[in-house]
């Protein structure tokens, strides 16, 4: 139970207080009284906690195997410098920094994240955190609804499909409608249109991805961004893959205005979907509009450098239902974890991780190409994950490769009816030239058993 | 106190103590990208320091040494609940069987994984007298959206559309009229009673035809129980409108009271506060949404079933509000809030609130001896305190008393909340402290107390030991300074 009352404190603390029994304290009218019998697991030793869970995890064989799963949550390597420090008990059980004085440490860490998402994306200003890639895409969808007061946004169909999803559960919210832009032959999005769309000055943003949801590289052309700027569409960029940053033109320099990014790859584990942790960048015109906690520079009493949070007046502990949003809680721990990532790898690191990123991608897709019955569905140059056609239901393949020990990526059909003979497989520096290998023998069966049938 | 957030040198910030070629060998070296993809697609530079792993390791050491956390001292910081949180907690999560698992894995790889959220959400059910909870929401702002977006879903299937008002008592969490305003709904704050609490009549004068939610917290942040919580809910229902719970409290009641019993039809806990996950500095807190059964088919997606043995992840719900995140949920903190369950059982879990109860109480009566209590009753979980007697007397306000903790060891509690509290100081001890370090606690305060009373200046001052003294707010806010700039 972690307390630590011994009978006596008990008897001497309720003398204290005047009661005479514990439940004198807890005493609720007879109408909202419990009645029934709790029903929750069995208390356990610490002993037993473990074996429990050692048991539970024994039960996710799917977490060793050889895999190929990307989409949004990439398993990367993480030095363990970054565990040993994040899990310290200062950063790991401190509250949300009210008290500056006391909280220097993790406001100072809050700035240098900030600072990390400012240089990598190219912005001006970075928030503290939101909770994930998803949310971030909505709350800059929000941030820019706000500021020109329009009531449609325009997405691409090739952003993370998990995104759009959480977009669209927003939105519901707001009676925002959404449109899509199409994926064009080459895995890029279908840019055709965005021109003419842009100039009815209906749209109070356009969001697109890079690398999109099939690991292409997704960027508008020198025209569109025009168009988007004359028109005041806001260019809202996804980023849903952050070691790109480390190789990639920042979004900055394709016309962003707003970035919406999820920075899981730095250092986060995938832990079966999460925590991970989401983060809004912008051009400083946003700054009055961006959701969430901003730590900022300033001087205390003594002229002496020092770190708050700041801004306040935008968030809903102050401003109730009139903030820029309602987050409360974020991610500090996550950003906290990055941003001890990318202090460790620096410069150096993360480029060699990006490109290594590519190298092993390029590998892969050689390897499955080579195959007979198998091809690459598109032909855009690719970041660190490919669209493979098996021509077969996808959802088949996979399921015999996962017999054969592999998991070899995500089933396209589940979210793009038109791409169900399609897997979705992501390779990064971790994955080694054994695996590619492994993966192209039982591929090769799978495609050919298939063909025999 | 002699901690080490009372280290005054200066703490360089990690850009400014790099040098190029510094570099630590994490990877094999990469070739040259552009022989794999146009140059035009390639950024040009990546202005990010190169720093050696011990600079960077004592660079974050520091860092965490001008941090204070539960770890460091006693953090009574009201709505917050700041107990302590168990070590084998993380190291659970970090099983690499857990750790590892992709969101991606067919269901039938991830039984373990899945078999842990139906457990938690079996027992939280249990727990709170709810139908059915998700695990989706990340935080409890997230749940608060999540659970609008719902009853907003829910008026839409029955035609009554009409319904766009949510009440909010003026004690309530800001998060509860922000979250409200995101599903476009209008807002209307109910003024608490004499006794600090909602009153039935004034809920009935705003109830209406085009009501949607009533969002209550119980015990509300005075640590009051709403003793006509099931009066104001069932007249809520007569009006056709919805109840929502903030669990914020809920570390006041579990075990020994449950929303559903109250007449919640929707309702949200922090695992990061009642399950004792760690904050984290400010998060990553996971904020499951529990209801009742009439909306158990709004709840978002995916929601994990069982099926006969075995456990899946179900997406195929029609009339569900979608996901509200990337990935099903905060894992690693679905294990940490399992773990803490299976530490305690239902017999555990209903003495921690009890113990969460008795510590509140103990330094209520200690500290009305030389600060106001203005609603001197029996209290939950925390309780509010007033300085604005003596701030009258002595210029002395909560914040200057706030601040003189800190030179004592102890992090503040909540200043300034709940609003209709001046000079509000709101304390919660949870239970995982001992009587000792209440008994220490009181005598700082104490302390503080007497010596605003006869030198208030040495008060005004404080924080003395700090790294920092004071932080220029106003300064900040106006010259916004958010980053560090290359030279």
């Amino acid at each position: 139970m972690y307390t630590p009352h011994t009978e006596r404190d008990v008897a001497q603390m309720l003398k204290t207080v005047g009661v005479d029994s514990l439940d004198a304290l807890l005493r609720v009218p007879d109408a909202v009284k419990l009645r029934e019998k709790l029903e929750v697991v069995p208390a356990l030793p610490e002993t037993g906690i473990v074996s429990r869970f050692e048991e539970l995890a024994r039960m996710n064989p799917g977490a060793s195997l050889v895999s190929f799963l990307g989409a949004g949550s990439y398993r990367h390597y993480a030095p363990p410098a970054i565990s040993a420090l994040a899990m310290r008990g200062e950063f790991l059980t401190a509250y949300t920094p009210y008290q500056a004085e006391v909280s220097q440490g993790y406001l100072q860490a809050i700035y240098e994240w900030q600072t990390y998402i400012c240089l990598l994306t190219g912005m001006d200003i970075a928030n503290a955190s939101v909770y994930d890639g998803a949310t971030a895409l909505a709350e800059a969808a929000i941030m820019a609804l706000n500021e020109n007061g329009r009531q449609k946004i325009l997405v691409s169909r090739a952003i993370h499909p998990n995104y759009r999803a959480v977009l669209k559960t927003y939105c519901d919210g707001l009676d925002v409608a959404i449109e899509e832009l199409p994926v064009a032959e080459d895995g890029t999005t279908g840019l055709g249109e965005l021109a003419r769309l842009a100039a009815t000055k209906e749209y109070a943003c356009v969001a697109l991805q890079s690398p999109n949801f099939f690991g292409v590289i997704d960027t508008p052309g020198s025209a569109e961004q025009a168009a988007l700027k004359e028109s005041g569409t806001v260019l809202v960029a996804v980023i849903a893959e952050a070691m790109s940053l480390g190789a990639l033109q920042p979004p900055s320099q394709w016309g962003a205005g707003i970035v919406a990014g999820e920075a899981q790859s730095f250092g986060v584990p995938v832990a079966y979907g999460g925590p991970y942790v989401g983060f809004i960048a912008a051009t400083k015109e946003h700054l009055r509009r961006i959701p969430g906690r901003l730590a900022g520079k300033t001087v205390d009493s003594n002229g002496k450098e020092g770190y708050v949070l700041t801004l306040q007046a935008r968030e809903q502990h102050i401003r109730r239902e009139r903030a820029t949003s309602n987050i409360c809680t974020n991610q500090a721990h996550c950003a906290l974890i990055a941003t001890m990532y990318l202090a460790l790898v620096g410069k150096t690191g993360l480029r060699d991780a990006a490109a290594l990123n590519v190298q092993r991608t390029r590998e892969l897709a050689a390897a499955v190409d080579a195959i007979d019955g198998c091809s690459l569905k598109f032909s855009a140059p690719h970041f660190n994950e490919i669209v493979v056609c098996v021509h077969q239901p996808a959802r088949h393949a996979l399921a015999k490769l996962e017999h054969r020990g592999i998991l070899g990526g995500v089933d396209l059909g589940r979210y793009y009816p038109e791409y169900d003979n399609c897997i979705l497989m992501a390779a990064t520096e971790m994955t080694t030239t054994r695996e590619i290998q492994a993966l192209t023998k039982a591929l090769h069966e799978v495609v050919h058993v298939h063909a025999r049938v | 106190m002699s901690t080490p957030v009372s280290d005054h040198t200066a703490s360089p910030l990690i850009f400014e103590s790099g040098q190029d070629g510094r570099a630590n060998r994490y990877f094999e070296r990469g070739k040259n990208l552009s022989e794999f993809l146009p140059r035009e697609t390639l950024r040009a530079d990546l202005p990010i320091p190169d720093n050696s792993e011990m600079d960077v390791v004592r660079h974050f050491t520091r860092l965490s040494q001008r941090t204070f956390g539960i770890d460091v001292g006693f953090y009574p910081l009201g709505s917050c609940t700041m107990k302590y949180n168990p070590r084998v907690n993380d190291a659970m999560a970090n099983l690499p069987g857990l750790r590892d698992l992709h969101p991606y894995t067919p269901d039938d790889q991830a039984q373990g994984a899945l078999r842990i959220m139906w457990e938690l959400e079996r027992s939280l059910c249990s727990l709170f007298g709810m139908a059915a909870f998700s695990l989706n929401p990340s935080a409890g702002a997230h749940a608060e959206l999540a659970a609008l977006l719902i009853a907003k879903a829910y008026f839409k299937s029955r035609d009554e559309s009409k319904r766009d008002k949510v009440i909010v008592p003026d004690t309530a969490h800001g998060t509860n009229p922000a979250s409200a305003a995101m599903c476009g709904f209008k807002v209307i704050s109910l003024k608490s009673d004499k006794r600090g609490r909602v009153s039935v009549d004034e809920v009935k004068k705003v109830l209406g035809d085009d009501t949607a939610v009533v969002m209550m917290t119980n015990p509300n942040t005075l640590g009051l129980f709403e003793d006509h919580v099931h009066e104001i809910t069932r007249a809520v229902h007569e009006a056709g409108g919805l109840c929502y719970y903030d669990g914020a409290n809920a570390n006041a009641l579990m075990g020994n009271a449950r929303p559903g019993d109250m007449g919640f039809d929707l309702m949200h806990l922090n695992l990061h506060k009642t399950f004792t996950i760690p904050h984290g500095g400010g998060g990553a807190g996971s904020g499951p949404l529990g209801v009742a059964k009439h909306l158990v088919d709004f709840l978002p997606t995916p929601y994990v079933r069982k099926k006969n043995d075995s456990f899946v992840l179900d997406f195929d719900m029609p009339k569900s509000i979608g996901p509200m995140r990337s990935f099903w949920s905060n894992f690693a903190h679905i294990v940490r809030a399992l773990a803490y369950v299976y530490a305690n059982g239902a017999e555990g879990l209903t003495k921690v609130s009890q113990l969460a109860v008795l510590n509140a109480n103990y330094l209520r009566v200690k500290i009305r001896e030389f600060l106001e209590t203005p609603y001197d009753e029996i209290c939950r979980h925390e309780f509010v305190a007033s300085a604005q007697a003596l701030k009258k007397e002595t210029g002395v306000r909560a914040l200057d008393i706030a601040k003189a903790l800190l030179d004592r060891g102890y992090m503040a509690p909540t200043m300034y909340f709940p609003l209709i509290v001046p000079e509000c100081l709101m304390i919660e001890p949870t239970e995982t402290e001992s009587k000792e370090t209440l008994d220490a606690f009181v005598d700082a305060l104490g302390d503080i107390v007497e010596t605003a009373k006869r030198e208030p200046e040495k008060i005004l001052a404080a924080p003395v030991t700090t790294v920092v003294g004071r932080l220029d707010e106003t300064r900040a806010a106006r010259e916004p300074d958010l980053r560090w700039y290359p030279s």
